[in-house]
């Protein structure tokens, strides 16, 4: 099968600094990986860039074989790391806003979803703690039929609980063969969702492999493996 | 039974084990259809794909048959389940006495004390 994500050489600097430094990598269909490093380690910049929201200095990516755009915009779902909602709107309003937008979001999902969630479509994005917020935003990213998931920071902000449940939408709510890019530095809570890794380290690519293979290989799971290679 | 996944090995190899344990201890009886791997990974919060893989090698190993439309189903062999279960019972008692002689303790004292706990536990 085609790999949806194909980048080469892919370079990004700003000013002096290089956020991604010569970057080849191919991600097949229907995984879900982990894009894993240190802070300023450049995983942001990549979903950016793979979201059109920055543009590469140089080297290529392409979605399904089209460069970031309009085409691919259709199949990504983008869960960036901070809310660009208004916050006077309300959930409901939020809804029928992505329905107008997406030809695959479906709202029945994402009610379903928040009701599972205990949130109340009523209620506005302003009234909300800031852990709820990310749950309203993640599901409105999850009810879209994607073939391509991309979640920056998907658990940063909320309780452990309530992480095993975001997981746990996430899970349920992908379509099916589709795949799921997650960022997080919060490896172990996530780690036995993951198919593969790939470790970001300053702009290079440190490693890219499948949990399991590093689990079989060091005899120790991806967060033990992550605080060794990543020590301070 | 909880879905609990240990950090030192690979995830599938574990879920393996999980899903014979449930198999001997009834939980998923013979014969029975298992749900699907999607349903399974949700339950156990594990990536689907390694769900798949892990039912896979129990496929192999002749535990699940596959009935192409109906789905996957425990073997209706008792046999092979009780190999199986004597296979599991092997490794914990292979554990546990690699345990008990990193502790200092000799066949006599291991016995002794296994007869006395035996006893408690299992009136």
């Amino acid at each position: 099968m085609k790999p949806i994500i194909e980048c080469r050489n892919l370079t990004k600097t700003f000013g002096p600094v290089k956020a991604l430094d010569n970057i080849s990598l191919s991600i097949p269909q229907g995984k879900i990986v982990g894009l894993l490093g240190p802070n300023a380690s450049g995983k942001t910049t990549f979903i950016k860039i793979l979201n059109e929201l920055l543009t590469p200095t140089s080297g290529q990516v392409t979605i399904d074989g089209y460069e970031p755009g309009i085409e691919t915009k259709k199949i990504v779902s983008y869960l960036p790391e901070r809310t660009y909602l208004n916050d006077w709107m309300r959930v409901s309003d939020l809804i029928n806003f992505f329905s107008d937008f997406y030809e695959n979001f479906k709202p029945e999902k994402a009610y379903d979803m928040l009701k599972r969630l205990g949130i109340d479509s009523k209620d506005r994005l302003k009234t909300m703690s800031k852990g709820t917020k990310e749950k309203v935003q993640l599901v409105l990213v999850m009810s879209r039929e994607a073939r391509l998931y991309l979640l920056d920071e998907p658990i940063g902000g909320v309780d452990p609980a309530a992480r095993d449940y975001i997981l746990d939408t996430i899970l349920s709510n992908y379509s099916e063969g589709s795949t799921i890019i997650i960022s997080t530095h919060l490896i172990s809570d996530i780690e036995r969702i993951l198919d593969e890794v790939v470790f970001l380290k300053q702009g290079r690519i440190e490693m890219a492999k499948s949990v399991d293979e590093i689990r079989e290989s060091t005899g120790q799971s991806v967060d033990a493996l992550f605080r060794e290679v990543f020590r301070c | 039974m909880a879905w609990e996944v240990k950090p030192d090995r690979p995830i599938y190899s574990q879920l393996i084990e999980l899903i014979k344990l449930r198999i001997c201890s009834g939980e998923y009886p013979l014969g029975s259809k298992l749900p699907s791997v999607r349903d399974l990974a949700k339950e156990a919060s594990v990536n689907p794909n390694t769900m798949q893989r892990a039912l896979a090698g129990l496929e192999e190993e002749g535990l699940l048959i596959t009935q192409r439309t109906a789905g996957r189903f425990v073997t209706e062999d008792v046999s092979m389940i009780k190999k199986v279960k004597n296979e599991l019972a092997v490794d914990h008692v292979k554990n546990f006495l690699e345990k008990m002689i990193d502790l200092g303790f000799n066949y006599e004292e291991i016995k002794t004390l296994l007869a006395d706990m035996t006893k408690e536990m299992i009136k």
